[in-house]
């Protein structure tokens, strides 16, 4: 018999009884539901504890000029975002290797998570995943329209299987490996700036 | 026949070490405190709880059907879908795809299913060149030991020894033992590896059987590294892995940092459905006496672990001997429970490297009832004859004794005077290793017993 069938076999063979129900998992645990105010102040304060930086720009243009006044010397800057042109168009990328001297990658997410202070991004985001990994540095535009309060409401909102590679990036890279020292770039980004900016596009 | 590992002696020798006995019991504790915040700020924590063992419960009495419906959700999305009996097949699975496709070179994220199959000697004997990416696995690769902690798999080191093997590995500052010093030159030293590699591999927390998904989280981006920079990546996933619904993802993705290091999320919670653009997608469902423990009435429920390491942080005796002491895959409490599992033998003596006091049960996430299966783990190794001499003989004296109501008082009343008049040398020797490290209490003048019925006489 294949390792599958007999895998299947013994599973079938053992599994435990009686068996137990699923339970629905509720929509419930609401946090700050209902205040817009409150849950764009609690997505800045939980990115803020990932690592994470944010500031509110008026529109594209003061968008730019804030990557400009952050990365002052940056030579590539690769951009997934139309508003935004960086040195670098990510649509010109072919090769995941090609984005290995990006200084500051630019990706626009579509969906925020105040309780984890996290953004999602997609393949569809990123174009080239490695953006999201290789760049030295990560600007994320997000809509503070599209920010939602939970998890539980970020899960409902995203639609899995319609992309291979989707992440919740909370914060840039992360390590504590050496006696607990919390050190930012261990092996993806060194920062994550969200710059908050509404999306007429 | 297989040798037993000997927890104790392992863990006297650690803590003999006294600064890494003592770094290493903060930051653990430390992990556990962070933890407890993280718990206080979530309300719904206790509903969570059982919302995440029910749905583990569920998922595992109807294994078979999810598991068939993950790999066929999978397929759907183009990944290839292998199936391992055991370790030998998962490693021999992954050599064919990675010989297949003449990967000279893999990068590794940290898997616990690959350290619990020896992935990596496997592949090094056949000439492929694996590297651990995550910057704790990497230094127990450099050191030739497996990770102590699931999580933080070098807690037990200091950064003197960080730099002082970075130093010889990696032509370092031997001098230098900044942890920033000493992470940057990691990142130094990977990223080549990374745009060199011809394959990524990557373990996974979770799959989903009705998308054909898994997600990953890490808090460095290896793992997205790995997946989004070589063309090939590999993923081994435990087949109690699964859970059914996208939905359910919430629930446990909300207690897995919290859990673990008291973070709300991991950095990087990353969901993969089928091959990227320009890229291939394997995983190899493992099952590796996963189905025979899905069979055990007393142990089925190990396999609801999240592997987050709530119960090593919180266990006093892990938080002291380290967990290189428990010589095996998994360690803590939760190792405890998993390796006898494997392999009887070698592990009998885990059982007993533990106190009983429960604390791993109360923080376990998913509500694993741990004590309870250390309890009965030791009732096995006693029932297959695997209790060593010095325990078998001090047990069935206790035994005896305890049973025994005039036996008990009268050794009560032996102890009263015999502890006030004996040499140390009769309790503190070599043959009993339960002297070491303790004092015996004051004896009291007389035992309550005796205070009891002469009082009561007054009364």
């Amino acid at each position: 018999m294949s390792a599958r069938e007999d895998i299947l076999t013994a599973v079938r063979r053992n599994v435990p009884r009686p068996a137990i129900p699923l339970p629905d998992v509720p929509s419930l645990f609401p946090l700050n539901q209902g205040k817009r105010e409150g849950v764009l102040a609690s997505f800045r304060k939980q990115l803020e504890v990932m690592g994470g930086k944010s500031f509110e720009v008026a529109d594209a243009t003061a968008a730019r000029v804030k990557i400009t006044e952050l990365f002052p010397a940056a030579k590539v800057v690769c951009s997934a975002v139309p508003e935004v042109p960086g040195t670098r168009r990510i649509k010109d990328v072919r090769n995941p290797h090609d984005l290995n001297d990006v200084e500051v990658g630019v990706i626009r997410s579509h969906l925020g998570v105040a309780e984890a202070g996290a953004v999602w991004l997609t393949q569809e985001d990123l174009v080239v995943n490695a953006l999201g990994v290789l760049s030295q540095h990560l600007v994320v535009l997000l809509d503070p329209a599209v920010i939602v309060a939970t998890m539980h409401d970020a899960y409902q909102r995203i639609s899995l299987a319609a992309s291979p590679y989707g992440l919740f990036m909370a914060g840039p890279s992360a390590t504590g490996d050496i006696e607990g020292v919390i050190i930012h770039g261990a092996q993806g980004a060194r920062s994550l700036t969200v710059l908050l900016v509404a999306n007429h596009a | 026949m297989t040798r037993a590992v000997d927890p104790e002696g392992r863990a006297e020798r650690f803590i003999a070490l006294e600064e890494h006995e003592a770094t290493h019991d903060r930051l653990v504790w430390g992990m556990r405190q962070h933890r407890d915040q993280a718990v206080a700020a979530v309300p719904e924590w206790e509903e969570l709880r059982e919302l995440a063992s029910q749905i583990k419960e569920h998922t595992l009495t109807h294994l078979d059907q999810y598991l068939e419906q993950f790999e066929q959700n999978a397929t759907k999305l183009g990944t290839q879908v292998h199936w391992a009996r055991d370790a030998e097949e998962h490693n021999a699975v992954v050599y064919d795809v990675l010989h297949g496709h003449g990967v000279k070179s893999l990068i590794k994220s940290k898997s616990m299913l690959q350290e619990e199959c020896g992935l990596t000697p496997y592949l090094q004997r056949r000439g492929i060149e694996v590297t651990e990416s995550d910057l704790g696995e990497r230094i127990q690769q450099l050191s030739n030991e497996p990770p102590s902690h699931i999580v933080v798999p070098a807690i037990h080191k200091l950064r003197s020894d960080v730099a002082e093997l970075f130093a010889k590995e990696l032509g370092t500052d031997p001098k230098n033992s900044d942890p920033h010093y000493l992470t940057e030159s990691m990142r130094n030293n990977a990223r080549p590896r990374f745009l060199k590699a011809d394959a990524g591999m990557t373990g996974a927390n979770f799959a989903v059987a009705e998308t054909g998904g898994f997600v990953v989280c890490t808090n460095e981006g290896n793992a997205d590294i790995g997946a989004s920079v070589p063309p090939l990546h590999i993923a081994s996933i435990g087949i109690e892995k699964l859970v059914p619904r996208v939905r359910d993802l919430a629930v446990f993705i909300r207690m897995l940092s919290r859990s673990a290091l008291g973070a709300p999320i991991t950095q990087y919670t990353s969901h993969f459905h089928g091959p990227r653009r320009g890229g291939e997608l394997h995983v190899v469902l493992v099952d590796n006496k996963r189905s025979e423990r899905l069979g055990s009435p007393d142990f089925w429920h190990v396999l609801k672990c999240i592997r987050c390491g709530a119960c090593m942080n919180t266990c006093p005796v892990y938080r002291r001997g380290g967990g290189l002491s428990y010589g095996a895959t998994y360690s803590g409490p939760i190792g405890v429970i998993l390796d006898p599992g494997f392999d009887l033998r070698k592990y009998r003596e885990l059982p007993f490297h533990s106190s009983l006091c429960g604390s791993c049960t109360e923080v376990c996430p998913v509500k694993i009832d741990i004590s309870e299966q250390i309890y009965t783990w030791r009732r096995v190794v006693i029932g297959n004859g695997l209790l060593t001499i010095t325990k078998r003989v001090g047990m069935t004296a206790l035994g005896t004794t305890l049973a025994h109501p005039t036996l008990f008082h009268a050794a009560e009343s032996l102890g009263e005077t015999t502890l006030k008049i004996l040499p140390r040398a009769v309790l503190y020797n070599p043959l009993n290793p339960w002297g070491k490290h303790r004092e015996m209490p004051t004896v009291p003048r007389q035992t309550f017993r005796h205070w009891y019925l002469e009082n009561r006489r007054k009364l």
